[in-house]
């Protein structure tokens, strides 16, 4: 439920497919006024007076057809980085394809295939239940797990071109916790606190958790809590757990606790110029392995400035210890820089410096084009 | 919440003629003139402010728990509030303000739309709405036929108190038409006045009180300005003599600024929402701070009354 962007319009403000418009009569030039006329949409409505030219019915079988978007991520990298796996120097990091739209009048539906060097794969693909009684909000399909805030958000909504140490080290690399299961959410509000509590059940195949057998689930639970300080500020707090099988042997188990903490500030008047996102997340892992256990911590605080409409600076720190080897912690920190052409489009260039805890030192730029095209629908906060 | 519990449900067993009818709207534009017509049998919020950019709004989860509890959601359509408003709707756990529901109003359904594209859209055109300008509100006539619509919408939901919406909308349409005759006189003397604007707000404005917007500082839309862009508007604002600039409160006023001080155009920032200056508190005084504004701006740069 937690899936958020601190960057909520990045491709957000989206256009119903051209086709919709090819279908629409070229009754009147834009420059003279139109007389009410119903457009192709879902809802019907009564308007005030009888459309001057029925609206072409070839559109409607194209009408239910789902919000389409294609998302590219390239990267390009350049400096020295000596572990095992750098990122070369160019590549078409993941181009995602998301399908969107409502099932009927208790669903919708949001795909989100994920197409990059190591293969295709569905990133996200599940239904949601709007209409259940309760305050209940129902997923199932595959799904980013909502541990956390990172862990839930898909890669060209992050304020960096790669995810945090902590997100690499403890939480199944790149892709995260994402599997397939159950979600449920409710809202629990008090007052003018927004609390959320998240229920989830998985089947254990990801990166931290490996189900030995099927019986074998994992739990991911959540409650987080939200609160408007001023109109253009607020607070957002959050603790996740999830617990599983990771599938060293048919015994061992991993614990993760986090702690999330987010600051926005967006003046409303001049919010499309200015704003501040600060965030923290905590990590402690106690991972099972043939012969004791192996306890970790990582963590990252992050922020960014928009200083202009179409810039943004940023800065990162990370530690993190490893999931499975008592080795000190690898170190790290970044400075970014990004610019938005449009809210469709944007560069941005990451200096990223990690100190591992085996004793090497990376120095790396690495730089991000990411275009988006169609329609895809907007993030949640 | 499970304190809470027995008191929603009291609250929602209770007779709907007792129970004010629960309303959202997405600007408080729709949210004024759901008063209008609602009185005392509705209770009203905004989720944008007046003085915010209608297009960027946050889709705070404290706006999910207003959207919760709600009966009615007004929205602008149009594909205004899409960059924010749908996931605020999946999220709002509520069947009853779901696009298609009855209590789901989309006021551009009733309205008169201008600059719905024809032909072939790219997103080379900027950000162009493809369903037409959802700056409609600023026509008094919209503003008319969308409380109409909130009329019957809110009659339907509360059909015993049919008959009160029905003359409150009476008296509101007599109101506004009053003052609409008020406005036309004093924007009269000033019919085809040749105007400069920010972004693509005012169509509706413009061509119920006959202005001719001959450029916007915006190259194209929701892109911001660029020098190229801005040396060949000025230079036209020269040769057309244009004596205004209208800004909304949203916009940075470096570029209008040296555009006045380049052309000796008059900068305005003249806001397109209710609640986007203090004294604006209703749908009426609206069109009566804008209306005076672009009048005096006009007198003082001396354009020529006709």
């Amino acid at each position: 439920m937690s899936r958020s962007s601190c960057r909520v319009l990045l491709f957000a403000l989206t256009a119903v497919a051209p086709r919709l418009l090819a279908q629409t009569p070229p009754a009147e030039t834009p420059q003279q006024p139109a007389p009410p006329q119903p457009v192709p949409t879902p809802t019907p409505e009564p308007t005030p007076t009888p459309a001057p030219a029925p609206v072409a019915p070839a559109g409607s079988s194209k009408v239910f057809n789902p919000d389409m978007a294609v998302i590219g991520d390239f990267l390009a990298a350049a400096g020295r980085n000596r572990t095992d796996n750098p990122p070369p120097s160019f590549e078409l990091h993941e181009a995602e394809l998301s399908l969107q739209a409502v099932v009927d009048p208790y669903a919708r539906a949001d795909f989100f295939f994920s197409y990059s060097p190591e293969g295709a794969e569905v990133e996200e693909g599940f239904i949601t239940f709007t209409s259940l009684p309760g305050k209940l909000l129902l997923k199932a399909g595959k799904l980013r797990a909502g541990f956390g805030k990172v862990n839930t958000q898909h890669t060209h909504i992050l304020p960096w071109t790669d995810r945090p140490l902590v997100t690499q080290n403890l939480l199944g690399g790149d892709e995260g916790i994402a599997d397939a299961g159950l979600s449920l959410a409710r809202l629990l509000p008090i007052g003018s606190t927004f609390l959320e509590a998240t229920a989830e059940v998985y089947r254990g195949e990801s990166g931290v958790f490996q189900a030995p057998q099927r019986s074998d689930l994992s739990y991911v639970g959540r409650l987080r809590g939200y609160r408007d300080i001023t109109e253009s500020t607020n607070f957002e707090l959050g603790s996740s757990i999830a617990y599983g099988h990771n599938g060293i042997t048919d015994d061992t188990t991993t614990q993760l606790y986090g702690v999330d903490a987010t600051f926005r500030w967006r003046p409303l008047r001049r919010a499309i110029y200015r704003r501040l996102l600060a965030r923290g997340e905590l990590v402690w892992s106690r991972a099972e392995k043939q012969s004791g256990a192996n306890e970790s911590f990582g963590a990252y605080v992050s922020s960014e400035y928009q200083f202009a409409r179409r810039w943004f600076a940023g800065a990162r720190f990370d530690v993190s210890g490893r999931a499975y080897e008592d080795v000190p912690k690898d170190k790290g920190g970044s400075l970014l820089l990004t610019f938005w052409p449009s809210e469709f489009s944007q560069v941005r260039g990451q200096y990223r410096y990690t100190k591992l805890g085996t004793g090497e030192t990376n120095n790396e730029f690495l730089f991000q084009l990411l275009f988006s095209i169609g329609a895809h629908g907007a993030h949640t906060f | 919440m499970n304190r809470l519990l027995p008191l929603v449900l009291i609250l929602a067993s209770a007779p709907p003629a007792r129970a004010a009818v629960n309303v959202v709207a997405s600007t408080e534009d729709l949210a004024s003139l759901t008063r209008e017509v609602g009185g005392d049998k509705v209770t009203v919020q905004a989720i944008a402010r007046g003085y915010q950019d209608p297009h960027f709004v946050e889709a705070k989860p404290s706006f999910i728990t207003m959207l919760m509890r709600t009966q009615l959601l007004i929205v602008v359509g149009r594909e205004l509030e899409i960059g924010w408003l749908p996931p605020l709707i999946n999220q709002s756990r509520n069947a009853k303000i779901q696009p298609g529901s009855d209590g789901y109003l989309d006021a551009s359904l009733s309205a008169r739309i201008l600059e719905i594209p024809t032909g072939q859209l790219t997103r080379a055109m900027g950000d162009v709405h493809p369903l037409g300008n959802p700056h409609y509100w600023l026509d008094p006539e919209n503003g008319r036929r969308i409380a109409g619509a909130v009329r019957d919408r809110l009659a339907k939901l509360d059909p015993a108190n049919a008959s009160y919406f029905a003359s409150r909308y009476a008296d509101f349409d007599a109101r506004l038409s009053a003052a609409e005759k008020r406005w036309m006189a004093a924007m009269a003397p000033y019919k085809g006045t040749k105007i400069v604007t920010y972004h693509r707000s005012w169509p509706n404005f413009c061509e119920r009180f006959g202005l001719d917007v001959m450029g916007y500082v915006e190259p194209k839309p929701g892109i911001p300005p660029s020098p190229s862009h801005t040396i060949a508007l000025m230079q036209e604002m020269k040769r057309q003599n244009v004596k205004i600039v209208l800004v909304e409160p949203y916009f940075d006023l470096k570029t209008p600024n040296s555009i006045g001080r380049e052309t000796g155009a008059k900068v305005l920032v003249m806001p397109p929402s209710v609640g986007g200056e203090k004294e604006i508190t209703d749908y009426i005084k609206l069109f009566d701070y804008d209306v005076k504004l672009v009048v005096d701006g006009l007198k003082a740069a001396g354009a020529a009354a006709r």
